[in-house]
């Protein structure tokens, strides 16, 4: 029945090709940018870290001016800390795994005569970030915790890096200089794009990761650069490199795993005690407010999808809504104008139900058409979206079979609603009034 | 019918047969009239986003943009003197033939990203600061930047000095924005704050040199965009950044040479990141640009579904009424009298659809603003936005009205 039906449905979209023509484009236009906004948004809010989103936290605590909260909106605690809460907390060694962390940026002078010297920026971090991040390495591993305190010249290269400089070999051993020290070679990434850029969004959330990673104490001793983010609510006291990093200015970011809720509320426990000694000292002169909120709850928080991206997204929906009348109100013209054929047909013996469910056949049959058309224009929109934004939406950009499925769904259930009002009205027409004009 | 022999010079308009022909298919020209409705709802919502977008695009930066590039260069090496090289680079860049002129500086209009401070009139943490950005630049920054002072006077020679890295104080003169002058001492005429004093860092005191006419900071999308200022100074940072302002349309050719001779004139330092000014323009706007042109695509080809379907939905409806209407032109209803039949059919479900549109457009706009702070739109867009379909909507039924007139009167004779 199913086969025979599929066959009348396609009669009648030959029947009347434009209107057939008509509706498969509409629904395609209105899958195709749908879509193309999901797919956008779907990416910008992906976890970029599922196996374990919702054990890594990030620390807040609030450090900020007595007169002005760092922001007024909703009196949340600044988004950074401070050299100094980044090194206490880290040697208070509260949490199963943790990892304070900055950006900054250094020259690489390859030791080969004729490769020019070059800026590379760096994740200056604790050798927790490794397995704490689930970074897939090609060579060798992460640095080990007597490092972090050693300020050993110890240096993990992502896979750009190796290639440029060692060629994509095995630099495991080998020496790299950078900011005009020697670094030995530790590990290598894999290919490595978490997004959005979870464990700092300063510059762009979907920035690429930095290029190398050493040790965090190596800022003090290297006196590297203040990259990313740096806010100040005063000024640092004194002069010089050192002033800098004992003043009240963020520039820092902290990541701690903890596994279960008592972890948390322990944490969030040694959070309080730690400010409390902090104001004692005659520092936090404000309200305790300290967070802990986990990926996603940071990702949303810090407003990673584009406002503009969920923008188009209402409006494709509003789009498609159109698109959607559009073929309801063009069913209902086609339903009506085969009165006289579906009259014929429950007089000699068709059921109502029968009738519903072959229109329904072809209702979605418009559908199916109609989302692989949409497919083809998604995938020409995403082509846009790269033209129009550059190369920073690569990552934003391409549909995976998720997202194809989606579509698909999405123009059969649509088509469908669409059509069960024409569907219906047409399975009422009563036999006799349509047999008397034959 | 009660007007069949009615000539057709007559003021009848028709609208009760017509109103009772639409009450026997409500839900045709519901679909219609939502449809009208929500398409009118994008698109009034979209130009306003396009409009108030293209002004943001628009807005001057104060600087001459068609003419200025910018580049850093980057020391490492143990025996790599900053001072000296950016002594060195800046009075060789003034040489250099079709260069106006060449400055050290710490960030980029438009760039998005720069320093930021906060200055106060009166001295004390407990007062509130206005936000400015940060330009340091030496005496030539006004020229450079092609600026005007309309008040006071530019930094002397003498009044530059150098920063450290990691230095927390500043100079003791300013020169500041006449948006800046305007937010700092709002109860005055702008060109007095010449010669007073403000705070920075709470309690350090600047006299205020000189006002210029206009300086945009780097964050396009700060709400106090005007508010910027020139410190006095020259930066002893190993990375530094030249702007450099070329004589009218030379700009793409002294880019190469410059950056080629920064590289070959000291090799203890790499020149990187040079980009013109209209770069940097566009790829600070081109999110802006983006969304106008996806916006504009969307609202074509949705006005052009909206249009198909009421063509569609028209036609089909002429189909169905084919015999009465040609029972009509055989009773003497003239081909115009069925094509105004049509039209005003389509007019007054038009109508139904822009007021229900319009009510549609403000409500989307009410959460536009309040979810995605966006600007709330001007009240005449939505009397144009009404116009607009309604004409949409006359287009899209003339071909179908056009046919139906075509009907033969012979027609009513024939069984269909």
């Amino acid at each position: 029945m199913f086969n025979y039906y599929l066959k009348l449905a396609f009669k009648s979209m030959r029947r009347n090709p434009i209107l057939s023509a008509l509706m498969i484009t509409a629904i395609g236009l209105g899958i195709g940018a749908c879509m193309t906004t999901i797919t956008v948004n779907y990416l910008m809010s992906a976890d970029p870290i599922p196996e374990k989103s919702q054990q890594l936290f990030y620390v807040q605590v609030d450090n900020w001016d007595p007169n002005n909260a760092f922001n007024d909106d909703d009196n949340s605690p600044p988004n950074q800390l401070t050299w100094t809460e980044a090194n206490n907390l880290m040697a208070a060694k509260q949490a199963p795994r943790q990892a304070a962390m900055a950006k900054s940026g250094g020259i690489i002078e390859p030791g080969n005569q004729d490769a020019l010297p070059f800026e590379a920026s760096i994740r200056l971090t604790f050798s927790d970030f490794f397995p704490m991040f689930n970074t897939p390495f090609l060579f060798g591993s992460g640095w080990d915790d007597k490092a972090d305190y050693a300020r050993e010249q110890v240096i993990v290269l992502s896979k750009a890096i190796n290639d440029k400089v060692f060629g994509g070999e095995n630099s495991v051993g080998k020496t790299l200089v950078l900011s005009a020290r020697h670094f030995r070679v530790v590990g290598v990434l894999d290919n490595w794009q978490p997004v959005p850029k979870f464990y700092d969004v300063n510059n762009g959330a979907f920035d690429e990761p930095e290029e190398v990673f050493i040790p965090f104490l190596l800022k003090e001793e290297l006196e590297l650069p203040s990259w990313g983010n740096t806010n100040c609510w005063k000024s640092p006291e004194g002069e010089g490199f050192k002033a800098f990093l004992q003043s009240e200015c963020i520039n820092f970011q902290m990541w701690v795993e903890l596994d279960t809720p008592q972890q948390k509320a322990d944490y969030l426990g040694f959070l309080s005690n730690y400010v409390n000694d902090q104001k004692a000292l005659g520092r936090f002169p404000r309200p305790m407010n300290n967070r802990l909120l986990n990926v996603m709850e940071w990702m949303d928080d810090q407003e990673v999808v584009d406002q503009d991206a969920r923008l188009m997204m209402w409006l494709s929906f509003m789009f498609l809504l159109v698109c959607l009348l559009n073929t309801i109100g063009l069913l209902l013209a086609k339903f009506t104008g085969k009165a006289a054929e579906i009259g014929l047909r429950r007089a000699v013996g068709a059921s109502k139900g029968e009738l519903f469910v072959q229109h329904i056949i072809e209702a979605a049959c418009i559908g199916v058409l109609g989302g692989m058309a949409g497919l083809v224009l998604a995938a020409l929109g995403l082509q846009g979206i790269k033209v129009l934004y550059g190369d920073f939406v690569d990552d934003l950009a391409s549909l995976d079979l998720t997202m194809i499925a989606v579509a698909m769904l999405l123009a059969l259930v649509s088509s469908i609603l669409a059509g069960l009002y024409p569907t219906w009205r047409a399975c009422n027409i009563a036999p006799a009034s349509q047999l008397k004009s034959q | 019918m009660s007007n069949n022999a009615q000539i057709p010079r007559s003021t009848n308009w028709e609208i009760g047969p017509i109103l009772r022909a639409l009450l026997r298919n409500k839900v045709g020209a519901l679909l219609i009239a939502i449809q009208i409705a929500v398409t009118m709802t994008i698109i009034v919502n979209s130009v306003s986003i396009i409009v108030e977008r293209y002004h943001q695009v628009q807005r001057d930066s104060g600087i001459d943009e068609d003419n200025t590039f910018y580049l850093s260069s980057l020391g490492f090496g143990e025996s790599f003197n900053a001072k000296v090289t950016i002594e060195e680079d800046l009075a060789q860049l003034r040489k250099l033939p079709g260069v106006v002129d060449a400055i050290q500086i710490n960030a980029i209009p438009i760039s998005g990203g720069g320093w930021s401070m906060g200055l106060k009139t009166q001295a004390g943490a407990e007062f509130d600061a206005v936000g400015v950005a940060v330009y340091m630049v030496d005496d030539h920054g006004i020229n450079a930047l092609d600026l005007e002072v309309i008040a006071g006077e530019n930094f002397s020679h003498s009044d530059i000095t150098w920063r450290e890295a990691s230095q927390s104080s500043w100079p003791n003169k300013i020169i500041i924005t006449k948006a800046m002058a305007e937010a700092l001492f709002p109860e005055q005429a702008w060109a007095s704050p010449v010669g007073k004093t403000v705070f920075i860092n709470d309690v350090e005191p600047m006299v205020i040199s000189g006002i210029i006419d206009k300086l945009q900071a780097p964050w396009p999308n700060w709400d106090r965009l005007e508010n910027a200022m020139l410190s006095p100074e020259r930066q002893n940072y190993d990375s530094s950044r030249y702007l450099i302002r070329t004589e009218p349309g030379r700009r793409d050719e002294l880019m190469p040479i410059v950056e080629k001779f920064l590289a070959d004139s000291n090799k203890q330092r790499i020149i990187k990141g040079m980009r013109s000014l209209t770069e940097t323009r566009e790829r600070s706007y081109r999110g802006n640009h983006a969304l106008i042109k996806i916006l504009s695509t969307v609202m074509i080809i949705l006005t052009i579904v909206t249009g198909l379907g009421i063509v569609g939905l028209a036609s089909f409806n002429v189909n169905q009424r084919k015999k009465q209407i040609g029972t009509r032109r055989a009773l003497g209803a003239s081909q115009g009298a069925i094509v105004r039949y049509f039209m005003l059919e389509n007019f007054l479900i038009s109508s139904g659809g822009v007021l229900l549109g319009a009510g549609l457009t403000i409500g989307l706009n009410i959460v536009l603003v309040e979810v995605l702070s966006l600007q709330s739109m001007d009240w005449f867009y939505i009397p144009i936005g009404m116009a607009v379909l309604w004409l949409v909507g006359l287009i899209a039924v003339y071909g179908p009205a056009k046919k139906a007139a075509s009907i033969p009167p012979a027609l009513a004779t024939q069984t269909v």
